[in-house]
């Protein structure tokens, strides 16, 4: 607490001095009737800039991706009713996620509640299932200990999703402040175990073909180098899921790229013949396994992580360490023997040569993996890149050579469309100096289409590279592979023109399509500061192989 | 689940759990939404104040089956919940109360 002159001041003004006190610079949202005094006391901010987006969910996306770029919890606004529930979508895609994000909800006044009152609904029971702890705020008073409290179960732990619903009148109550509460950040937590960080020692020492399997947690820890020192000490072929990409540079020795249902053939095959799986701030989630009996069928299992209901969730750990992977990684790092694994590597090394992942026409810009990878001869490892959800997403996993943690910003667990854009918008709020690239499909883009004039308005770095396929790509694709090619509702009719489209919303468009050199167009777009879309058309039939099909075991995977 | 005869669901392993939680409005939804997600029944609860009111004790009675463990973590999760004990099907909390049943 500090003290300071006591002043009279609305629930409305607490919560924007707390924001501030927590070091909220930018914050996006959309205003409404059961939030305005919260707005008001924003408009006297000096502090904070709002980014007024044009739709819930694109403002919930805005601050995951500010917070996913940073590390730190980020805020999105909305009003009641219709404004709280647009934001849940990307609530709930924090959750799965494991983001850091504190959503701010006006709510009818406290004697309404329960009336059905005009844009009334239950903010709180509908956000229990898809935060990681919610808050209906009683009175002014309150506001000082619950906002912080949302910062730090926000940051503590395993990160997620908060959300603070605050009736009207609660926004309006006038109290006196005498005292400020310190900005809530992460709990410090309990070392781990130092007999268990031996037993994994003794583990992997003991090892004849381990390999270590990175997530999301590792990227989430700041753990990205201490994992990468651990994999060359002991000599650890490393995957990575979705999640991971970033935190071991993709041409890294050790590396075997994305595990699961897109990943290369080489790298699902090694997982297959291991003896020993360390899993670090990874889930074991359905598309990194497949079917889980026949994953790493031979292997015994260290697993790592911040949250103890991971551990024996899916797979029995033989050793299952709950704390902080950075601290845990440290502790290890000296405990294990550096080692050469000269047959082992060789043998991962056979596996990379025979099965490699196959990239066909990476390099003509006109097909998915060359489009990518022109893109990419672009931009240096600054650069920060956003996806969507489809094929786009996948071919961009495979073949973008992603090598900085928090370089990598997609939506894993949810697997929402719509994600792409707004994400980027955030990242480049949260850090102007970065080009940050989205690449989307041209279904996923319609999702969240009206941001591109946040995009505009807001003047961010933001490169949408839209690969149009002129369909919903990975359902066509899963139609064509497992519903006997009866192709339905995947394949679009009616095709907006993208370019007269983003052209409209104020941000300027090229078609690559329509140009003699799409290399030096690519080189041209992506340098020059601001928002733009780059259309570039994509065949309908390319297929994001290899695939596991569902249910099957990963090396059962066809294609590639 | 739902479907299961009386008798079926007699001869299912039983366990209590026993909650220490934070006494206001929302912390039962927490508590049983973690269970109705996973259709996971819970067959009998029982909460009353504990002390001066601050905390609640929440006793509820389950089907023992191998999702029980991964229960237990999710509600120790819970910012609310402040320890879970878990006890076998013997424990006398229900069996006391079924005089009120009857
Ligand atoms: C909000 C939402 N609705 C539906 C889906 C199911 N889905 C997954 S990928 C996909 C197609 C995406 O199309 P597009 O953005 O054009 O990407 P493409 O696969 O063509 O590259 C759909 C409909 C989803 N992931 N998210
Ligand atoms: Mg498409």
């Amino acid at each position: 607490m500090s003290r300071e002159a006591p002043e009279s001041l609305s629930g409305a003004q607490i919560v924007v001095r707390l924001l501030e006190r927590q070091g909220i610079r930018t914050l996006a949202g959309i205003p409404g009737g059961a939030i305005l005094p919260i707005y008001d006391a924003l408009s006297a901010s000096k502090l904070i800039h709002h980014v007024l987006a044009r739709h819930e969910q694109g403002g919930g996306f805005m601050a995951q991706g500010m917070a996913r770029a940073t590390g730190r919890p980020a805020v999105c606004m909305a009003s009641s009713g219709p404004g709280a529930t647009n934001l849940l979508t990307a609530i709930a895609d924090a959750k799965l996620d494991s983001i850091p994000l504190v959503a701010i909800t006006g709510q009818v006044p406290r004697a309404m509640i329960g009336t059905d009152a005009f844009q009334e609904v239950d903010t709180y029971g509908l956000s229990i299932p898809i935060t990681k702890h919610n808050f209906l705020v009683g009175s002014a008073e309150e506001l000082l200990q619950v906002i912080p409290r949302a910062f730090q179960i926000a940051a503590s732990g395993r990160p997620g999703p908060v959300l603070v619903d605050i009736p009207k009148d609660v926004q309006n109550q006038v109290v006196e402040v005498a005292e400020w509460p310190a900005p809530g950040g992460a709990d410090p937590l309990p070392p781990p175990a130092a007999d268990l960080i031996s037993r994994a020692a003794e583990m992997i020492n003991g090892a004849v073909r381990p390999i270590l399997y990175l997530g999301g947690g590792v990227v989430h820890s700041g753990a990205a180098a201490a994992a990468v020192a651990l994999a060359e000490k002991a000599s650890l072929p490393t995957v990575m899921t979705l999640m991971a990409l970033g935190a071991m540079p993709v041409d890294h020795q050790l590396s075997l790229g994305m595990l699961g249902m897109h990943g290369a053939r080489c790298t699902n095959l090694a997982l297959d013949e291991c003896d020993l799986l360390i899993a670090v701030g990874a889930r074991f989630d359905d598309r990194a396994t497949g079917k889980v009996a026949g994953f790493c069928p031979q292997a015994q299992i260290v697993h790592i992580d911040i949250d103890p209901s991971e551990l024996d969730k899916i797979k029995t750990a033989h050793v299952g360490i709950a704390g902080d992977v950075g601290a845990v990684l440290q502790r290890l790092l000296p405990a294990v023997d550096g080692a050469r694994r000269e047959a082992w590597l060789a043998r991962v090394a056979t596996l990379k040569a025979e099965h490699p992942l196959r990239t066909p026409g990476i390099d003509d810009p006109r097909t998915p993996y060359g489009l990518i990878r022109a893109v990419a001869d672009c931009l240096d490892d600054e650069a920060t890149i956003t996806t969507d959800v489809g094929q786009h997403q996948m071919w961009v996993a495979q073949a973008y050579p992603l090598r900085r943690p928090r370089q990598w910003l997609t939506s894993g667990g949810l697997g929402t469309m719509g994600f792409g854009m707004p994400a980027a918008i955030g990242a480049a709020l949260a850090e102007p100096q970065r080009t940050v690239v989205c690449f989307s499909g041209d279904g996923s883009i319609l999702m969240n289409i009206q941001e591109l004039v946040t995009a505009a308005e807001e003047g961010v770095n933001v490169k949408i590279v839209l690969m149009n396929n002129s369909s919903l790509g990975l359902v066509f694709q899963q139609q064509t592979l497992f519903y006997g090619e009866r192709i339905y509702a995947s394949k679009f009719k009616g095709m907006p023109d993208f370019v007269r489209v983003a052209e409209g919303f104020g941000v300027p468009a090229i078609d690559l399509d329509g140009v003699s050199d799409p290399r030096a167009a690519l080189a041209a777009a992506l340098s020059a500061r601001g928002p733009m879309l780059i259309h570039a058309g994509i065949e309908m039939r390319e297929q994001v192989l290899p695939m596991v099909p569902p249910g099957a075991a990963n090396k059962d995977m066809i294609g590639g | 689940m739902n479907s299961l005869t009386r008798t079926e669901n007699q001869a299912l392993a039983r366990a209590v759990l026993e909650l220490d939680v934070n006494n206001h409005a929302g912390v039962m939804s927490h508590v049983v939404g973690l269970f109705s997600r996973r259709a996971y029944n819970v067959e009998a609860i029982l909460v009353m104040p504990v002390g001066n009111g601050q905390t609640s004790r929440i006793w509820l009675l389950v089907n023992e089956d191998e999702r029980l463990e991964q229960m237990v973590k999710q509600v120790e999760k819970l910012e609310d919940v402040l320890a879970v004990r878990r006890h076998g099907a013997e424990h006398e909390v229900f069996i006391r109360l079924e005089e009120f049943f009857r």
